[in-house]
């Protein structure tokens, strides 16, 4: 069995290399950011102009007042969960391979939640008067109403925005303390103020690590919260398709598969651009690989209980509504997203498959799209096909919805791919801790000496893994 | 705004709401909608653009479903019998007329989800749109079983009423701009403007002072106007009005998810009550000779 990491690796080679990544990426790097640009500057123009004009062009309609913005929304809503899933619960139970990638992923979370937090923004027939969803000191008393979901989702992004983004910064404090120590010129200033005086003395070791479990155990129930809350936009509905019992669940076991997938493209492109070719090793993605399998399974399940619940049910219009996404005009999309979501991660379950990069690359990009047409197909044939028969309708997106649904990866992009050349992607530190570890404790059975640490105060400090890098 | 103020307001708001709903009614508006009379003229949908102010929004945005039409005439075709596996694409006879605005739900599934509180239940039983406080998310729309919610998708006002057209608006109500959503009002202002007046001369609203654009226009007098808080509480001090005595004849409750009527003869329901909107329109089934 291959190890997860050299362990005969240099620590000064860690530094030299996480630092030389923000230095000189391969050409493709720079491709990636202006297809980016490209991308960005196309829904910008189709924003300036639904902007201007109203909702009318994008094709929305009556019944469809909901399509590809709030579809897409919960899309990178969804993908920003992984990010947690690796930095928080995987901290927390020890799993040491998520060191070297946990980095991207929490950039990730915090990067995907900015891009989501545009979506509800673009989609509302008013955008300037936005600000009226938050409970803010207003002369006439007015406040939002706070038994609607759209409220809840405000205070839940918000929320967990600001969570995510604290963690990562939190969690790169030792790291930007070693690219202070190596920069020179804007970048020494910018490092300087970012490692808040970070010495790596004791004390501040001991706090860090404080700060940081706890960081993490805020982050696990916040996540969870987040998308139960993004649900419930559904489920608090009435009507048929939407309103399903087991939309959290589902919702959430949706955006760690489609974030478990997002990092897997990233961790590929990263590996490329910036030659982590020894840190962001190929057990490590199988490792990556085997958690989206597990997910994905999870997912599927939570699939057929939604549709057998409903066809058992007693609901003649919910069960005409699942014929209809079986049959019906978005068919085609319909077994898509169950062909990508619920076949296609079988390609994960084979060793030879995911041991292959470019295999795998293809794979979680097509992933990723079962999932957003997952999303779109809950909620684009509820509202084509609800109660009233009056108002069946089947409509296509236009231009201008494509146009901002394909920017928001342009954007998303683009803060992505500007933080890993700001900020080390990979965690130096935390490399080094691993290393650390499996270096000296390979031998013996970890989990015994992790216990004797932690319970038998005599043990010789010579076998304690306390010896932190920096 | 102080912390006790707040703390204050919100008793108060409780008080009024204690059973999840509002319970201090001054009027209840509603309607009774006889089907065998409707003869599907579209009179009442017309009456509704003259009076408020609907935008026209021409053949093109119509068709892709962008109109306004806050009353409209749904149509439901009897299966064509046409016996041996015989199929005809056209329906050539049969057509049943469903006269369909705002059923003003007492128990209505826009109000709970709208993220600013744009619509809610006044003390009148109406469900009101405010459409300054609007900012577009248009969850009540797809909320709303009925699909009685109309958004402005486009500025309709710069050209759905070329000159001199703009002169025939109605100065009671405003016009809408893009991005707010809009639906019927039970012709808020002519309630407004009947309250106004009974007040001043000191007396109630009477049966009929109040009158829907479309219930005035419908010619065989399909639609029935009026006040049913009678029949929802028979305390209240309000007078007897037609409406009231139509839902009692045909044995329709309020506040009900279903009927318990001592004659099923009788052609009295509300559309999708089982969803527990509990709706303020009755519709009268049509009978047919089969």
């Amino acid at each position: 069995m291959t190890k997860d990491i050299n362990e005969d690796i240099k620590w000064a080679k860690i530094n030299e290399d996480v630092l030389r990544s923000m230095e000189n990426p391969r050409k493709g790097y720079w491709m990636a950011i202006a297809g980016c640009l490209l991308l960005l500057s196309f829904a910008i123009g189709a924003e300036i102009y639904q902007y201007n004009v109203g909702m009318g062009p994008s094709n929305l309609n009556w019944p469809h007042m909901w399509d590809l913005y709030i579809a897409t929304f919960i899309f990178w809503i969804g993908m920003s969960h992984s990010g947690t899933l690796l930095s928080a619960i995987l901290h927390i139970i020890h799993a040491d391979w998520r060191k070297p990638i946990y980095r991207f992923a929490e950039a990730m979370t915090t990067f995907t939640l900015m891009t989501a937090g545009l979506f509800p923004i673009i989609h509302i027939g008013r955008l300037w008067n936005m600000y009226w969803v938050l409970p803010y000191f207003s002369d006439r008393g007015i406040w939002p109403n706070f038994r609607s979901p759209l409220v809840w989702d405000a205070f839940a992004i918000a929320t967990y925005l600001t969570s995510s983004a604290l963690f990562l910064f939190m969690g790169s404090i030792p790291d930007l303390a070693i690219c202070r120590d190596t920069a020179t010129g804007w970048r020494k200033k910018l490092y300087t103020v970012l490692s808040l005086g970070w010495r790596g003395d004791d004390r501040q070791w001991r706090h860090f690590r404080k700060a940081y479990l706890i960081m993490a155990c805020f982050l696990i129930p916040l996540a969870v919260s987040v998308h139960s809350i993004v649900s419930s936009d559904f489920a608090v509905s009435i009507m048929p398709g939407w309103h399903v019992t087991t939309f959290p669940p589902y919702f959430v076991a949706g955006a760690l598969y489609s974030g478990c997938a997002a990092i897997i493209t990233l961790f590929i492109m990263l590996r490329y651009f910036f030659r982590f070719e020894d840190y962001m090793t190929i057990p490590i993605l199988e490792k990556t690989a085997k958690l989206t399998f597990a997910i994905a399974m999870v997912w599927t399940y939570l699939n057929i209980i939604e549709f057998s619940s409903i066809w058992y049910g007693h609901d003649p219009i919910s069960k005409e509504l699942l014929l209809a996404k079986f049959y019906g005009p978005y068919a085609p999309y319909f077994w898509a997203m169950i062909f990508l979501g619920s076949v296609l991660p079988f390609t994960l379950a084979v060793e030879k498959l995911r041991r292959n990069i470019p295999v795998m690359m293809v794979v979680s990009l097509f992933l990723n799209l079962g999932m957003w047409l997952e999303r779109w197909m809950i909620v684009t044939p509820t509202l084509s096909m609800a109660y009233s028969p009056a108002a069946h309708d089947v409509m296509w997106p236009s231009w201008v919805q494509w146009f901002i649904v394909f920017g928001s990866f342009g954007w998303f992009g683009l803060l992505f791919l500007i933080f890993v050349k700001i900020i080390p992607s990979v965690s130096m530190y935390e490399v080094k801790e691993m290393i650390f570890h499996r270096r000296h404790m390979a031998k013996k059975d970890i989990a015994e000496v992790m216990h004797r640490r932690t319970t038998d105060k005599k043990t010789p400090a010579t076998e304690s893994p306390g010896l932190e890098g920096a | 705004m102080s912390l006790s103020n707040i703390l204050e307001d919100w008793s108060k708001y409780r008080k009024t709401r204690e059973d999840g709903g509002f319970h201090d009614y001054e009027h209840m508006w509603g309607m009774a909608i006889d089907l065998n009379k409707c003869i599907g003229c579209n009179a009442c949908s017309v009456a509704c653009y003259a009076e408020n102010n609907l935008a026209v929004v021409g053949r093109e945005k119509f068709s892709k479903g962008q109109g306004m039409h806050w009353m409209r005439i749904e149509r439901y075709w009897d299966e064509p019998d046409l016996g041996e596996g015989r199929v005809s694409e056209f329906n050539q006879h049969g057509a049943n007329f469903l006269p369909m605005n705002c059923q003003q739900c007492n128990a209505a599934t826009c109000e709970p989800v709208c993220p600013v509180a744009a619509t809610y239940h006044t003390p009148d039983g109406l469900n009101a749109q405010v459409y300054n406080r609007c900012i577009g998310s248009r969850y009540c729309s797809n909320n709303c079983p009925y699909r009685l919610r109309f958004f402005n998708f486009y500025s309709y006002y710069e050209d759905s009423w070329p000159a001199p057209l703009e002169m025939q608006l109605n100065p009671d109500l405003s016009v809408r701009d893009k991005g707010v959503m809009e639906k019927c009002t039970f012709c808020v202002q002519r309630i407004r403007t009947a309250k106004d007046k009974a007040k001043m001369e000191n007396r109630q609203v009477q049966d009929g002072e109040a009158m829907t654009a479309c219930a005035q226009t419908c010619p065989t007098s399909a639609i029935v106007f009026g006040d049913l808080l009678k029949h929802f509480n028979p305390d209240a001090d309000v007078v007897e009005t037609q409406v009231t005595n139509m839902w009692r004849t045909h044995q329709v409750e309020l506040g009900r998810s279903s009927q318990n009527k001592q004659n099923p003869e009788l052609r009295g329901y509300r559309v999708f009550e089982g969803l527990n909107t509990d709706p303020c329109i009755m519709f009268l089934e049509r009978v047919r000779e089969v």
